[in-house]
Protein backbone atom coordinates (compact mmCIF):
# COMPACT_ATOMS: atom_id res chain seq x y z
CA UNK A 1 0.00 0.00 0.00
CA UNK A 2 1.50 3.24 -0.90
CA UNK A 3 1.40 5.45 2.09
CA UNK A 4 3.37 9.29 3.08
CA UNK A 5 5.68 6.95 5.18
CA UNK A 6 8.70 5.49 3.62
CA UNK A 7 8.28 4.86 -0.11
CA UNK A 8 6.66 1.58 -1.83
CA UNK A 9 8.28 0.19 -4.85
CA UNK A 10 5.69 -0.57 -7.09
CA UNK A 11 6.03 -1.54 -11.19
CA UNK A 12 5.57 0.86 -14.34
CA UNK A 13 2.17 -0.58 -15.87
CA UNK A 14 2.07 1.29 -18.97
CA UNK A 15 3.47 4.04 -20.72
CA UNK A 16 2.27 6.58 -22.82
CA UNK A 17 4.36 9.44 -24.56
CA UNK A 18 2.74 12.17 -25.60
CA UNK A 19 5.29 14.19 -27.76
CA UNK A 20 9.13 14.17 -27.48
CA UNK A 21 9.50 15.53 -24.52
CA UNK A 22 6.53 14.48 -22.02
CA UNK A 23 5.22 11.05 -21.19
CA UNK A 24 2.96 9.83 -18.43
CA UNK A 25 3.99 6.89 -16.41
CA UNK A 26 0.85 4.61 -14.76
CA UNK A 27 0.76 2.16 -12.09
CA UNK A 28 -1.85 -0.11 -11.19
CA UNK A 29 -2.04 0.91 -7.61
CA UNK A 30 -4.87 2.98 -5.59
CA UNK A 31 -4.18 5.63 -3.87
CA UNK A 32 -6.30 8.17 -1.45
CA UNK A 33 -6.14 11.46 -3.66
CA UNK A 34 -7.64 15.35 -4.24
CA UNK A 35 -6.98 16.86 -7.17
CA UNK A 36 -3.95 19.12 -6.85
CA UNK A 37 -2.10 17.11 -4.21
CA UNK A 38 1.35 15.39 -5.57
CA UNK A 39 3.34 12.50 -5.07
CA UNK A 40 7.50 11.76 -4.05
CA UNK A 41 8.61 10.02 -7.24
CA UNK A 42 11.81 8.01 -6.10
CA UNK A 43 13.99 6.62 -8.35
CA UNK A 44 16.51 4.39 -6.71
CA UNK A 45 20.53 5.80 -7.25
CA UNK A 46 18.95 8.88 -8.97
CA UNK A 47 17.14 11.18 -7.53
CA UNK A 48 13.78 12.00 -5.52
CA UNK A 49 11.32 14.52 -6.86
CA UNK A 50 7.59 15.72 -6.56
CA UNK A 51 5.23 14.90 -9.28
CA UNK A 52 1.14 16.07 -9.36
CA UNK A 53 -0.87 12.92 -9.80
CA UNK A 54 -2.38 13.40 -13.32
CA UNK A 55 -4.22 11.26 -13.92
CA UNK A 56 -6.30 8.64 -11.00
CA UNK A 57 -9.06 5.94 -11.20
CA UNK A 58 -9.85 3.71 -8.66
CA UNK A 59 -7.35 1.43 -9.48
CA UNK A 60 -4.89 3.65 -11.36
CA UNK A 61 -2.68 6.82 -11.20
CA UNK A 62 -0.78 8.52 -13.44
CA UNK A 63 2.35 11.27 -13.22
CA UNK A 64 2.81 13.33 -16.33
CA UNK A 65 6.85 14.13 -16.67
CA UNK A 66 8.48 16.49 -18.81
CA UNK A 67 11.79 15.30 -20.13
CA UNK A 68 14.42 18.21 -18.97
CA UNK A 69 16.64 17.28 -16.31
CA UNK A 70 18.44 14.41 -15.17
CA UNK A 71 15.91 12.70 -13.00
CA UNK A 72 12.87 13.52 -15.50
CA UNK A 73 14.95 12.05 -18.72
CA UNK A 74 15.46 8.94 -16.51
CA UNK A 75 11.79 8.90 -15.77
CA UNK A 76 10.44 9.28 -19.52
CA UNK A 77 13.24 6.15 -20.38
CA UNK A 78 11.56 3.73 -17.96
CA UNK A 79 9.42 1.15 -19.03
CA UNK A 80 6.46 -1.38 -18.19
CA UNK A 81 8.19 -3.50 -15.80
CA UNK A 82 10.36 -0.62 -14.29
CA UNK A 83 10.11 0.05 -11.02
CA UNK A 84 9.70 3.27 -9.11
CA UNK A 85 9.65 4.37 -5.35
CA UNK A 86 6.12 6.48 -4.05
CA UNK A 87 4.96 7.56 -1.15
CA UNK A 88 2.23 10.48 -0.90
CA UNK A 89 0.00 11.79 -1.27
CA UNK A 90 0.88 15.39 -0.28
CA UNK A 91 -0.50 18.63 -0.23
CA UNK A 92 -3.97 20.53 0.13
CA UNK A 93 -5.13 20.12 -3.24
CA UNK A 94 -7.52 22.33 -5.02
CA UNK A 95 -10.80 23.52 -3.31
CA UNK A 96 -13.21 21.93 -5.52
CA UNK A 97 -16.03 24.56 -6.13
CA UNK A 98 -19.73 24.19 -6.25
CA UNK A 99 -21.12 26.37 -8.62
CA UNK A 100 -20.81 26.55 -12.53
CA UNK A 101 -19.14 29.29 -14.20
CA UNK A 102 -15.77 28.31 -13.57
CA UNK A 103 -12.65 28.80 -15.45
CA UNK A 104 -9.13 26.86 -15.71
CA UNK A 105 -6.13 28.33 -17.10
CA UNK A 106 -3.54 25.99 -18.14
CA UNK A 107 -0.15 26.79 -19.01
CA UNK A 108 2.38 24.13 -20.32
CA UNK A 109 2.77 21.10 -17.89
CA UNK A 110 0.57 23.22 -15.58
CA UNK A 111 -2.09 21.33 -17.31
CA UNK A 112 -1.34 18.15 -15.07
CA UNK A 113 -2.51 19.00 -11.52
CA UNK A 114 -5.43 20.31 -13.14
CA UNK A 115 -6.69 18.02 -15.40
CA UNK A 116 -7.82 15.79 -12.55
CA UNK A 117 -9.72 18.67 -11.06
CA UNK A 118 -11.47 19.29 -15.01
CA UNK A 119 -12.44 15.65 -14.64
CA UNK A 120 -13.72 15.81 -11.08
CA UNK A 121 -15.48 19.15 -11.91
CA UNK A 122 -17.11 17.48 -14.98
CA UNK A 123 -18.02 14.36 -12.42
CA UNK A 124 -20.12 16.99 -10.49
CA UNK A 125 -21.60 17.99 -13.14
CA UNK A 126 -20.69 20.88 -14.11
CA UNK A 127 -21.56 22.30 -17.63
CA UNK A 128 -20.60 25.92 -17.64
CA UNK A 129 -16.68 24.82 -17.07
CA UNK A 130 -14.12 26.64 -19.60
CA UNK A 131 -10.91 25.24 -19.87
CA UNK A 132 -8.09 27.69 -21.57
CA UNK A 133 -5.39 26.00 -22.71
CA UNK A 134 -2.06 27.10 -23.43
CA UNK A 135 1.49 26.36 -24.32
CA UNK A 136 4.64 27.11 -25.92
CA UNK A 137 3.51 25.86 -29.36
CA UNK A 138 1.22 23.09 -29.91
CA UNK A 139 3.00 19.86 -29.44
CA UNK A 140 2.89 21.10 -26.05
CA UNK A 141 -0.21 21.07 -25.35
CA UNK A 142 -0.87 17.97 -22.83
CA UNK A 143 -4.01 15.86 -23.39
CA UNK A 144 -5.40 18.19 -25.99
CA UNK A 145 -8.22 15.46 -26.32
CA UNK A 146 -8.62 14.47 -22.90
CA UNK A 147 -11.86 16.43 -22.27
CA UNK A 148 -15.58 17.24 -23.24
CA UNK A 149 -15.24 20.44 -21.46
CA UNK A 150 -15.80 23.44 -23.59
CA UNK A 151 -11.67 24.55 -24.38
CA UNK A 152 -10.18 28.18 -26.29
CA UNK A 153 -6.37 27.28 -26.91
CA UNK A 154 -3.76 29.13 -27.22
CA UNK A 155 -0.03 29.11 -28.28
CA UNK A 156 2.90 31.62 -28.20
CA UNK A 157 3.86 31.12 -31.54
CA UNK A 158 0.51 31.03 -32.94
CA UNK A 159 0.59 26.64 -34.22
CA UNK A 160 -2.40 26.22 -32.74
CA UNK A 161 -5.67 28.54 -31.59
CA UNK A 162 -4.95 32.16 -30.65
CA UNK A 163 -1.78 33.12 -31.07
CA UNK A 164 -1.02 34.66 -27.45
CA UNK A 165 -1.07 34.57 -23.80
CA UNK A 166 -3.73 32.73 -21.56
CA UNK A 167 -4.35 35.54 -19.78
CA UNK A 168 -5.37 37.65 -22.16
CA UNK A 169 -7.88 34.96 -23.14
CA UNK A 170 -8.93 35.18 -19.87
CA UNK A 171 -9.68 38.80 -19.70
CA UNK A 172 -11.35 39.00 -23.30
CA UNK A 173 -13.95 36.12 -21.33
CA UNK A 174 -14.27 38.11 -18.12
CA UNK A 175 -15.07 41.48 -20.09
CA UNK A 176 -17.22 39.82 -22.23
CA UNK A 177 -19.26 38.05 -19.67
CA UNK A 178 -19.39 41.60 -18.29
CA UNK A 179 -21.12 42.97 -21.37
CA UNK A 180 -23.72 39.83 -21.53
CA UNK A 181 -24.35 40.86 -17.64
CA UNK A 182 -25.28 44.35 -18.31
CA UNK A 183 -27.64 43.39 -21.25
CA UNK A 184 -29.78 41.46 -19.86
CA UNK A 185 -32.02 42.90 -16.84
CA UNK A 186 -32.73 40.73 -14.02
CA UNK A 187 -30.54 37.71 -15.73
CA UNK A 188 -28.57 35.32 -13.44
CA UNK A 189 -25.24 36.97 -13.52
CA UNK A 190 -22.76 35.65 -15.81
CA UNK A 191 -19.24 36.39 -14.46
CA UNK A 192 -16.95 33.82 -13.00
CA UNK A 193 -17.45 32.02 -9.93
CA UNK A 194 -13.95 30.76 -9.66
CA UNK A 195 -10.86 30.68 -12.16
CA UNK A 196 -8.21 27.38 -11.06
CA UNK A 197 -5.02 28.06 -12.93
CA UNK A 198 -1.37 26.44 -13.06
CA UNK A 199 1.76 26.78 -15.07
CA UNK A 200 4.92 29.27 -14.68
CA UNK A 201 4.63 31.71 -11.81
CA UNK A 202 4.39 34.14 -13.68
CA UNK A 203 1.51 33.43 -15.44
CA UNK A 204 -0.44 32.82 -12.21
CA UNK A 205 0.68 35.85 -10.98
CA UNK A 206 -1.13 37.46 -14.23
CA UNK A 207 -4.14 35.43 -13.64
CA UNK A 208 -4.48 36.39 -9.48
CA UNK A 209 -3.91 40.00 -10.62
CA UNK A 210 -7.00 39.82 -13.41
CA UNK A 211 -9.26 37.96 -10.71
CA UNK A 212 -8.25 40.49 -7.95
CA UNK A 213 -9.09 43.60 -10.36
CA UNK A 214 -12.56 41.60 -11.36
CA UNK A 215 -13.34 40.38 -7.57
CA UNK A 216 -13.51 36.74 -8.98
CA UNK A 217 -11.88 33.95 -6.17
CA UNK A 218 -8.87 31.97 -7.30
CA UNK A 219 -6.89 29.37 -6.90
CA UNK A 220 -3.11 28.75 -8.22
CA UNK A 221 -0.85 25.49 -7.55
CA UNK A 222 2.81 26.68 -6.87
CA UNK A 223 5.78 24.99 -7.53
CA UNK A 224 9.30 25.21 -4.85
CA UNK A 225 12.15 22.84 -4.70
CA UNK A 226 11.04 20.32 -2.12
CA UNK A 227 12.72 17.54 0.05
CA UNK A 228 10.72 15.84 2.71
CA UNK A 229 7.24 16.64 1.65
CA UNK A 230 5.13 17.04 4.69
CA UNK A 231 6.28 20.37 5.92
CA UNK A 232 9.06 19.81 8.79
CA UNK A 233 12.15 20.81 6.91
CA UNK A 234 11.38 24.11 5.33
CA UNK A 235 13.21 24.06 1.60
CA UNK A 236 10.00 25.01 0.21
CA UNK A 237 8.95 27.97 1.92
CA UNK A 238 7.00 30.52 0.29
CA UNK A 239 6.74 33.89 2.64
CA UNK A 240 5.25 31.87 6.02
CA UNK A 241 3.83 29.72 3.78
CA UNK A 242 5.16 25.93 3.71
CA UNK A 243 4.50 25.13 -0.06
CA UNK A 244 4.46 21.07 0.29
CA UNK A 245 1.93 21.35 3.59
CA UNK A 246 -0.40 24.42 3.52
CA UNK A 247 -0.27 24.16 -0.50
CA UNK A 248 1.10 23.80 -3.29
CA UNK A 249 -2.45 25.16 -3.71
CA UNK A 250 -3.37 28.69 -2.69
CA UNK A 251 -6.66 30.47 -2.55
CA UNK A 252 -6.71 34.73 -3.06
CA UNK A 253 -7.16 35.51 0.59
CA UNK A 254 -3.36 33.48 0.51
CA UNK A 255 -1.60 34.96 -2.53
CA UNK A 256 -2.92 38.79 -0.72
CA UNK A 257 -0.26 38.47 1.51
CA UNK A 258 2.12 36.46 0.00
CA UNK A 259 5.13 39.24 -0.99
CA UNK A 260 7.19 35.64 -2.49
CA UNK A 261 4.48 34.81 -4.45
CA UNK A 262 5.90 35.65 -8.05
CA UNK A 263 9.17 37.98 -6.89
CA UNK A 264 11.70 35.07 -5.05
CA UNK A 265 12.36 31.18 -4.13
CA UNK A 266 14.96 29.48 -1.97
CA UNK A 267 17.87 27.84 -3.78
CA UNK A 268 18.75 24.42 -2.82
CA UNK A 269 21.27 26.50 -0.50
CA UNK A 270 18.19 27.53 0.96
CA UNK A 271 19.16 31.36 -0.07
CA UNK A 272 16.54 33.04 -1.59
CA UNK A 273 16.86 34.57 -5.28
CA UNK A 274 14.56 36.59 -7.39
CA UNK A 275 12.05 34.20 -9.16
CA UNK A 276 13.69 34.50 -12.61
CA UNK A 277 17.01 33.33 -11.19
CA UNK A 278 15.25 29.97 -9.51
CA UNK A 279 13.62 29.40 -12.54
CA UNK A 280 16.24 29.69 -14.95
CA UNK A 281 18.12 27.18 -12.19
CA UNK A 282 14.90 24.39 -12.30
CA UNK A 283 14.81 24.57 -16.24
CA UNK A 284 18.20 23.08 -16.36
CA UNK B 1 4.07 30.96 30.00
CA UNK B 2 6.59 33.77 30.14
CA UNK B 3 9.66 31.83 30.77
CA UNK B 4 13.39 34.37 31.31
CA UNK B 5 15.59 32.25 29.59
CA UNK B 6 19.39 34.03 29.78
CA UNK B 7 18.37 37.27 30.58
CA UNK B 8 15.97 37.41 27.33
CA UNK B 9 12.21 36.93 28.18
CA UNK B 10 10.71 34.03 26.07
CA UNK B 11 6.91 34.22 25.18
CA UNK B 12 6.77 30.30 26.53
CA UNK B 13 9.45 28.04 27.28
CA UNK B 14 9.18 25.96 23.34
CA UNK B 15 12.33 26.33 20.96
CA UNK B 16 12.07 25.68 17.26
CA UNK B 17 14.67 22.93 16.41
CA UNK B 18 17.49 23.96 14.34
CA UNK B 19 16.65 22.38 10.71
CA UNK B 20 12.76 22.10 11.05
CA UNK B 21 11.53 24.93 9.10
CA UNK B 22 13.79 28.22 10.11
CA UNK B 23 14.63 28.74 6.66
CA UNK B 24 13.70 32.68 6.85
CA UNK B 25 12.02 35.64 8.57
CA UNK B 26 8.12 34.94 7.80
CA UNK B 27 8.35 31.28 8.96
CA UNK B 28 9.94 31.63 12.30
CA UNK B 29 7.67 34.35 12.83
CA UNK B 30 4.68 31.79 12.01
CA UNK B 31 6.26 29.56 13.93
CA UNK B 32 6.44 31.99 17.27
CA UNK B 33 2.90 33.40 16.14
CA UNK B 34 1.77 29.69 17.03
CA UNK B 35 3.25 29.84 20.65
CA UNK B 36 7.27 29.18 20.01
CA UNK B 37 9.31 30.83 22.52
CA UNK B 38 12.13 31.05 20.60
CA UNK B 39 12.56 29.60 17.10
CA UNK B 40 16.20 28.73 15.59
CA UNK B 41 17.25 29.42 12.46
CA UNK B 42 18.45 27.00 9.81
CA UNK B 43 22.16 25.75 11.00
CA UNK B 44 24.45 28.59 9.07
CA UNK B 45 27.76 27.05 7.68
CA UNK B 46 30.99 28.77 6.60
CA UNK B 47 30.24 28.62 2.81
CA UNK B 48 27.72 27.35 0.23
CA UNK B 49 26.50 23.97 0.39
CA UNK B 50 23.45 22.41 -1.35
CA UNK B 51 23.03 19.32 1.06
CA UNK B 52 22.11 16.06 -0.28
CA UNK B 53 19.84 14.19 -3.02
CA UNK B 54 16.64 13.42 -2.21
CA UNK B 55 15.68 11.24 -0.47
CA UNK B 56 16.54 13.05 2.53
CA UNK B 57 13.83 13.13 4.92
CA UNK B 58 11.33 10.03 5.58
CA UNK B 59 9.07 9.64 8.11
CA UNK B 60 8.99 6.43 9.48
CA UNK B 61 5.68 6.79 11.67
CA UNK B 62 7.19 6.59 14.44
CA UNK B 63 9.53 9.38 14.06
CA UNK B 64 11.90 10.37 11.21
CA UNK B 65 15.00 9.66 9.37
CA UNK B 66 17.03 12.45 7.92
CA UNK B 67 20.08 13.61 5.85
CA UNK B 68 19.84 16.52 4.35
CA UNK B 69 23.21 17.32 4.53
CA UNK B 70 23.04 20.94 6.24
CA UNK B 71 22.21 23.19 3.07
CA UNK B 72 23.08 26.90 3.32
CA UNK B 73 23.78 29.53 1.78
CA UNK B 74 26.85 30.58 3.63
CA UNK B 75 27.14 32.92 6.31
CA UNK B 76 28.80 35.52 4.04
CA UNK B 77 25.32 35.04 1.53
CA UNK B 78 22.47 35.86 4.32
CA UNK B 79 22.24 39.68 4.46
CA UNK B 80 19.05 39.48 2.94
CA UNK B 81 17.46 37.25 5.67
CA UNK B 82 19.24 39.58 8.32
CA UNK B 83 18.01 43.18 7.03
CA UNK B 84 14.75 41.07 7.13
CA UNK B 85 15.22 40.21 10.91
CA UNK B 86 16.56 43.14 12.18
CA UNK B 87 12.97 44.45 12.37
CA UNK B 88 11.57 41.39 13.85
CA UNK B 89 9.64 41.69 17.49
CA UNK B 90 10.23 37.72 18.46
CA UNK B 91 13.31 36.66 19.79
CA UNK B 92 15.77 34.14 17.48
CA UNK B 93 18.33 31.28 17.90
CA UNK B 94 21.18 31.23 15.33
CA UNK B 95 22.65 28.06 14.88
CA UNK B 96 25.77 27.60 13.36
CA UNK B 97 28.39 24.82 12.33
CA UNK B 98 32.22 24.88 10.91
CA UNK B 99 34.50 22.08 9.91
CA UNK B 100 37.10 22.95 12.05
CA UNK B 101 37.29 25.55 15.18
CA UNK B 102 38.74 28.43 12.74
CA UNK B 103 35.27 27.79 10.77
CA UNK B 104 33.65 28.17 13.63
CA UNK B 105 34.93 31.20 15.14
CA UNK B 106 34.96 32.81 11.88
CA UNK B 107 30.95 32.34 11.05
CA UNK B 108 30.07 32.84 15.00
CA UNK B 109 31.82 36.33 14.94
CA UNK B 110 30.17 37.28 11.42
CA UNK B 111 26.51 36.30 12.50
CA UNK B 112 27.15 37.45 16.04
CA UNK B 113 27.87 41.00 14.46
CA UNK B 114 24.12 40.53 12.84
CA UNK B 115 22.07 40.66 15.92
CA UNK B 116 20.43 37.54 17.02
CA UNK B 117 19.82 36.68 20.25
CA UNK B 118 21.42 33.74 20.68
CA UNK B 119 24.21 31.48 18.92
CA UNK B 120 23.68 27.70 19.07
CA UNK B 121 27.27 25.62 17.98
CA UNK B 122 25.90 23.00 15.94
CA UNK B 123 29.00 20.64 17.08
CA UNK B 124 27.48 17.36 15.93
CA UNK B 125 29.26 17.95 12.66
CA UNK B 126 32.42 16.28 11.46
CA UNK B 127 35.75 17.76 12.75
CA UNK B 128 38.51 18.13 9.62
CA UNK B 129 40.92 18.24 11.71
CA UNK B 130 40.48 15.65 13.28
CA UNK B 131 39.64 13.12 10.47
CA UNK B 132 36.24 14.20 10.05
CA UNK B 133 35.54 12.99 14.03
CA UNK B 134 32.60 14.60 15.47
CA UNK B 135 33.41 17.38 17.36
CA UNK B 136 30.78 16.70 20.28
CA UNK B 137 31.55 13.36 20.64
CA UNK B 138 35.13 14.36 22.76
CA UNK B 139 35.26 16.64 25.65
CA UNK B 140 38.66 18.22 24.66
CA UNK B 141 37.65 19.34 20.97
CA UNK B 142 33.90 20.54 22.50
CA UNK B 143 36.15 22.33 24.68
CA UNK B 144 37.78 24.39 22.03
CA UNK B 145 35.23 24.99 19.92
CA UNK B 146 33.25 26.37 22.81
CA UNK B 147 36.08 28.13 24.29
CA UNK B 148 37.56 29.92 20.73
CA UNK B 149 34.07 30.96 19.81
CA UNK B 150 33.33 32.21 23.67
CA UNK B 151 35.72 34.28 23.12
CA UNK B 152 34.49 36.20 19.61
CA UNK B 153 30.85 37.28 20.68
CA UNK B 154 28.76 38.65 23.10
CA UNK B 155 25.47 36.91 22.96
CA UNK B 156 24.93 33.92 25.44
CA UNK B 157 26.42 30.61 23.71
CA UNK B 158 24.41 27.39 23.55
CA UNK B 159 26.24 24.41 22.71
CA UNK B 160 24.29 21.96 20.58
CA UNK B 161 25.33 18.46 21.77
CA UNK B 162 24.58 15.15 19.84
CA UNK B 163 23.63 12.00 22.07
CA UNK B 164 26.47 10.07 20.02
CA UNK B 165 28.72 10.80 22.77
CA UNK B 166 29.47 7.87 25.27
CA UNK B 167 29.47 10.56 28.25
CA UNK B 168 27.54 13.55 27.20
CA UNK B 169 27.87 14.62 30.55
CA UNK B 170 31.40 15.32 30.53
CA UNK B 171 30.74 16.78 27.08
CA UNK B 172 28.26 19.39 28.56
CA UNK B 173 30.85 20.06 31.98
CA UNK B 174 33.81 20.66 29.00
CA UNK B 175 31.30 23.00 27.07
CA UNK B 176 30.28 25.05 30.38
CA UNK B 177 33.75 25.04 31.50
CA UNK B 178 34.37 26.82 28.14
CA UNK B 179 32.52 29.36 28.64
CA UNK B 180 28.99 27.49 27.33
CA UNK B 181 25.76 29.56 28.62
CA UNK B 182 23.36 26.98 28.02
CA UNK B 183 23.67 23.07 26.72
CA UNK B 184 20.51 22.02 24.01
CA UNK B 185 20.37 18.28 23.99
CA UNK B 186 19.69 16.11 21.99
CA UNK B 187 20.60 16.18 18.46
CA UNK B 188 19.02 13.54 16.18
CA UNK B 189 20.23 10.16 17.35
CA UNK B 190 21.87 7.19 15.09
CA UNK B 191 22.94 7.49 12.46
CA UNK B 192 20.45 4.88 11.28
CA UNK B 193 19.71 3.44 8.21
CA UNK B 194 16.67 2.13 6.24
CA UNK B 195 17.00 -0.26 3.53
CA UNK B 196 14.27 -0.85 0.77
CA UNK B 197 14.36 -4.51 0.12
CA UNK B 198 12.94 -4.33 -3.37
CA UNK B 199 15.36 -2.38 -4.63
CA UNK B 200 18.08 -3.75 -2.15
CA UNK B 201 18.99 0.34 -1.71
CA UNK B 202 18.92 2.26 1.35
CA UNK B 203 16.31 4.60 0.85
CA UNK B 204 18.10 7.82 1.84
CA UNK B 205 20.45 8.73 -1.09
CA UNK B 206 23.27 9.60 1.68
CA UNK B 207 22.55 6.01 3.06
CA UNK B 208 22.74 7.02 6.53
CA UNK B 209 20.68 9.54 8.00
CA UNK B 210 19.89 11.46 11.98
CA UNK B 211 17.50 9.72 13.89
CA UNK B 212 14.08 11.83 15.30
CA UNK B 213 10.80 12.07 16.78
CA UNK B 214 9.13 10.03 19.18
CA UNK B 215 11.25 7.09 18.66
CA UNK B 216 14.58 8.56 20.27
CA UNK B 217 12.45 10.64 23.38
CA UNK B 218 13.78 8.02 25.93
CA UNK B 219 17.67 8.91 24.49
CA UNK B 220 16.63 12.65 24.96
CA UNK B 221 15.50 12.06 28.16
CA UNK B 222 18.45 10.02 29.51
CA UNK B 223 20.67 12.50 27.73
CA UNK B 224 19.15 15.65 29.55
CA UNK B 225 19.37 13.78 32.60
CA UNK B 226 22.96 13.06 32.45
CA UNK B 227 23.63 16.76 31.88
CA UNK B 228 21.72 17.95 34.15
CA UNK B 229 23.81 15.97 36.80
CA UNK B 230 26.72 17.63 35.72
CA UNK B 231 26.56 21.16 34.64
CA UNK B 232 24.87 23.94 36.48
CA UNK B 233 23.72 26.18 32.70
CA UNK B 234 20.52 25.54 31.74
CA UNK B 235 18.92 23.25 29.16
CA UNK B 236 17.23 23.06 26.03
CA UNK B 237 15.91 19.69 26.33
CA UNK B 238 14.53 18.05 22.63
CA UNK B 239 14.22 14.89 20.99
CA UNK B 240 10.92 13.14 20.23
CA UNK B 241 8.61 15.97 22.50
CA UNK B 242 5.13 16.03 21.12
CA UNK B 243 2.96 16.38 23.92
CA UNK B 244 2.94 18.60 26.72
CA UNK B 245 3.27 15.25 28.73
CA UNK B 246 6.38 14.59 26.94
CA UNK B 247 7.80 18.59 28.00
CA UNK B 248 7.32 17.77 31.75
CA UNK B 249 9.15 14.24 31.53
CA UNK B 250 11.97 15.96 29.82
CA UNK B 251 11.70 19.04 32.39
CA UNK B 252 11.68 16.27 35.25
CA UNK B 253 14.78 15.25 33.46
CA UNK B 254 16.26 18.59 34.02
CA UNK B 255 15.15 20.90 30.89
CA UNK B 256 14.64 24.81 31.21
CA UNK B 257 13.25 24.76 28.12
CA UNK B 258 11.89 22.33 25.51
CA UNK B 259 12.64 22.32 22.35
CA UNK B 260 9.97 20.59 19.27
CA UNK B 261 10.98 19.32 15.79
CA UNK B 262 9.52 16.21 14.42
CA UNK B 263 6.42 16.95 15.98
CA UNK B 264 5.61 19.44 13.39
CA UNK B 265 5.17 16.80 11.25
CA UNK B 266 2.76 15.08 13.59
CA UNK B 267 0.44 18.09 14.94
CA UNK B 268 1.44 20.94 12.75
CA UNK B 269 3.19 24.34 13.38
CA UNK B 270 0.34 24.67 15.56
CA UNK B 271 2.12 21.93 17.88
CA UNK B 272 3.26 24.74 20.14
CA UNK B 273 0.30 26.10 21.36
CA UNK B 274 -0.70 22.64 21.78
CA UNK B 275 2.20 22.17 23.81
CA UNK B 276 1.92 25.02 25.83
CA UNK B 277 -1.49 24.55 26.43
CA UNK B 278 -1.25 20.39 27.66
CA UNK B 279 1.98 21.76 29.28
CA UNK B 280 -0.09 24.22 31.80
CA UNK B 281 -2.79 21.77 32.22
CA UNK B 282 -0.84 19.47 33.26
CA UNK B 283 1.04 22.12 36.20
CA UNK B 284 -3.13 23.40 37.15
CA UNK B 285 -4.05 20.21 37.43
CA UNK B 286 -0.59 18.99 39.71
CA UNK B 287 -0.88 22.84 41.41
CA UNK B 288 2.84 22.85 40.42
CA UNK B 289 5.19 24.98 38.39
CA UNK B 290 7.93 24.47 35.96
CA UNK B 291 10.87 25.51 38.08
CA UNK B 292 9.10 23.15 41.37
CA UNK B 293 9.32 20.30 38.74
CA UNK B 294 12.32 20.91 36.80
CA UNK B 295 15.41 17.83 37.88
CA UNK B 296 12.42 16.27 39.86
CA UNK B 297 13.56 13.03 38.58
CA UNK B 298 17.06 13.26 40.15
CA UNK B 299 15.73 12.63 43.78
CA UNK B 300 16.08 9.03 44.71
CA UNK B 301 13.35 8.04 46.52
CA UNK B 302 9.74 9.66 46.72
Amino acid sequence: MITDLRPVMVEVAQKEAHSSTFATLFVDFSIDFKPGQFIMVWIPGVDEKPYTISHHSPDRFGITVEAKGIFSKKAVSLNPGDKIGIRGPFGNGFNISTKQKIAVVAGGCGMAPLAPLIEALEAYGNKELLLIHGARSKEFLLYPDRFSTHRKVCTDDGSKGHKGFVTDVLEQEILARQIIAESKENSTPAHLDMVYACGPEIMMAKVFEICETHNIPCQVSLERYMRCGFGVCGACVCDSQVVCKDGPVFSSQSLRSMEDFNTRALLKTGQPVPLEEYASWRCQ
Amino acid sequence: MQTDFLSTSLKTPLVLASGVLGNNKAILERVWENGCGLPTMKSIGPAPREGHKNPTVIDLGEGMINAVGLPTPGYENMEEEWQELASRKFPVNASIYGGSVDEFVRVAEFVCAKGPDFIELNISCPNSEKHGMIFGVNAESSHAVVSAVKKVIDVPLIAKLTPAAPDIGAIAKACEDGGADAICAINTAGPGMVIDIESRMPVLAFKKGGLSGPMIKPIAVRCVYDIYKAVSIPIIGLGGISTGEDAVEIIMAGASLVGIGTAVRYRGITVFNKVNKELETWLADHDTRIDQIRGAAHREEL
